[in-house]
């Protein structure tokens, strides 16, 4: 049995039905993102795990014991809010050390820990500060350090780095995912940003409308999306139609060109469109040899962003969104320029509705 | 002009407040005749009377500021955090005494806790002492309430709660050690007012007939001429000393919160 489950939560707020049928199993040591846009219910399952909501249906267990009706204060688990939530009238010290002593932890053991924390956190020094003497990022990682403190069983963050800007917001994700991973702690952590969401993650559950529309590695969400809603939602797209010319072996073709869909065979006649996607990377500028088609675009727009550069093309009648690297020697294409785009078939993605 | 209008309104009020002030000073200073002296003053503080009820009611006063934080934070902070729907409803409450005399107040007392009561308060001191705190603090309701309500706004208290719950803490640790301490001006300042209104409060001890500060002053009234403006001065110079305790907690922890 894994490390955490949600079985088939539901959470009405009056008549509105917020959380639907929500499944999830967590591993020891995991850490899972929930991902969605806002007013999705990402909140509302992880106040559920917390025990500050109780579940309309559904149950939830903690190393495999049944919490569903159990308060938060005896839950034993760890929270971080987007509103730091430092209590303003005690030192950092203090703040860390309130679940040890609300625990009863002799001074000695309280005053080790504290340390142990502020060192793991990097703010050894700051321990007599108040909150209000400290930056945002500051505050956010005395709350992390508060909530590891007592040894929660899992730790739990909400929008954590919202609050924060874009330079403390990279260097702290990669400072909780480090310190997550050196502890081992099971962990959930709710955002409406994929791009936090797939860079720390060991998987991703893209929640829409209550449920979880899927669940998987980054990797996995991003490449292979089982629905519109996650393939749009995490990361850009190009959308084409092709028309089928053999469904058992995946044979289409594009603007005259052939090429071969990955999930053969398909379930549709032979000249029927079908609606396939494109990430923006796949793309890719310039004939290469390993490529099945070749098409040529015009370039509408040239977006220079550093490493990476975003090319708005018109591609086989559709407007389309292309990667590439910048290369030192290579200056990129000027707007009107015709410019030739290899792609294949291997990485086109078939959307269910 | 409106310049000159405003200012000459402003110094209306001035005079219309000052004048009677100014003129009880200065005849209490009158006793001895032909020149100024503070003998009134030393009559009252003389007085043994004025000692004993001052002190009684200081007494009181440090009684009902406890009974009133006690019940106002755990009901201000409830109401905030789980029935904000509630909250016109009890707004509307603590603004009853207000609304109703003091006299109504002691008069329902004396019938609910007479001595053939089921019970009788009024049988002993101590139960009329009780009886007249908590009469008291129904008086400082409004105040106290207002100044932890506007206090509590001040913080989140939704999002601490529920850091200290995950964190392991119960309800009393949550309102003892995060909530109180801080709404603690709030409380402050309510503190000082309800001290100002026990130390002038007369219908409820003067019917309960309690040895208290404001039955003393209107019995000083009754019978002397120079002391009652001295004890008057007295009344007020505590009084506006407690206002000015309110002022300087509050700018304190405003300077504190500014050094940030
Ligand atoms: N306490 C509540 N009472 C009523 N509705 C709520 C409450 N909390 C959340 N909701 C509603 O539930 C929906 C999901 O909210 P939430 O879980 O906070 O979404 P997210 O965190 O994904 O933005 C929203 O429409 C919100 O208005
Ligand atoms: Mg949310």
């Amino acid at each position: 049995m894994s490390f955490l489950t949600m079985t088939n939560l539901e959470k009405l707020f009056g008549q509105n039905r917020v959380v639907k049928d929500f499944s999830l199993s967590v591993e020891k040591g995991e850490f899972i993102s929930l991902l969605g846009p806002s007013g999705c219910g990402k909140t509302t399952v992880l106040r559920m795990v917390a025990g500050f909501e109780s579940p309309t249906a559904g149950g939830i267990t903690i190393d495999g014991k049944d919490v569903t009706g159990l308060k938060a204060n005896s839950r034993n688990i760890g929270m971080m809010f987007q509103a730091y939530a430092l209590f303003p009238n005690m030192t950092v010290a203090d703040n860390v050390a309130f679940g040890l002593k609300v625990k009863g932890a002799p001074r000695a053991e309280r005053d080790a820990r504290v340390a142990e924390m502020l060192a793991l956190i990097g703010l050894e020094d700051l321990g007599a500060r108040f909150p209000f003497q400290l930056s945002g990022g500051q505050q956010q990682r005395v709350a992390l350090a508060r909530a590891l403190a007592p040894r929660p069983s899992v730790l739990l963050l909400d929008e954590p780095l919202s609050a924060l800007d874009a330079k403390v917001r990279v260097s702290l994700r990669n400072q909780i995912r480090q310190i997550q991973q050196d502890l081992g702690i099971t962990t959930i952590f709710v955002t409406h940003d994929q791009e936090e969401a797939m860079s720390i993650s060991d998987r991703i559950v893209v929640m829409n409308g209550g449920v979880a529309d899927q669940v998987g590695a980054p990797f996995e969400i991003y490449n292979r999306p089982r629905t519109k809603f996650v393939a749009n939602f995490v990361g850009t797209l190009n959308t084409f139609e092709v028309e089928v010319t053999d469904p058992t072996t995946g044979r289409v073709t594009l603007a005259g060109q052939g090429l071969s869909l990955p999930n053969a065979p398909l379930a549709a006649h032979v000249g029927e469109k079908l609606s396939v996607a494109l990430r923006p990377e796949a793309l890719r500028l310039g004939r290469l040899p390993d490529a099945e088609a070749l098409l040529t675009a015009k370039v509408t727009d040239v977006n220079f962003m550093g490493s990476v550069i975003r090319l708005k093309a018109d591609l086989a009648g559709a407007a389309v969104s292309l990667d590439t690297f910048n290369r030192p020697d290579t200056p990129p294409p000027v707007v009107g320029s015709e410019v030739e785009v290899s792609l294949s078939g291997r990485d086109f993605i078939l959307l269910q509705a | 002009m409106t310049r000159f209008f405003a200012w000459g309104t402003f110094l209306l009020g001035c005079v219309f407040f000052a004048l009677p002030l100014i003129g009880m000073t200065e005849f209490s200073l009158k006793m001895r005749r032909g020149e100024y002296s503070f003998d009134a003053y030393r009559r009252v503080f003389e007085d043994q009377r004025f000692w004993d009820t001052f002190s009684y009611s200081l007494i009181l006063a440090a009684a009902t500021i406890v009974v009133g934080v006690l019940l106002v934070v755990p009901t201000a902070y409830w109401v905030r955090l789980k029935l904000p729907q509630a909250r016109p409803v009890i707004e509307f409450i603590t603004l009853l005494p207000l609304v109703i005399p003091a006299i109504v107040i002691v008069f329902g007392y004396i019938r609910l806790y007479n001595t053939s009561s089921f019970l009788p308060l009024t049988g002993s001191a101590l139960g009329t002492d009780i009886l007249l705190t908590m009469g008291y603090t129904t008086l400082a309701l409004p105040y106290m309430y207002r100044s932890v309500d506007t206090g509590l706004r001040t913080i989140d208290v939704a999002t601490l709660t529920e850091a200290a719950q995950s964190l392991g803490a119960g309800w009393v640790t949550i309102l003892a050690r995060i909530i109180l301490p801080n709404v603690m001006v709030a409380v402050l300042s309510g503190a000082f007012l309800t001290l100002a209104i026990v130390l002038g409060e007369f219908t409820m001890a003067a019917l309960l007939n309690r040895p208290a500060f404001g039955p003393f002053m209107q019995l000083l009234g009754a019978n002397r001429a120079y002391e009652p403006p001295a004890l008057a001065v007295i009344a007020f110079a505590i009084t506006w000393g407690c206002m000015g305790l309110m002022q300087l907690v509050t700018r304190f922890s405003k300077h504190e919160r500014a050094k940030a």
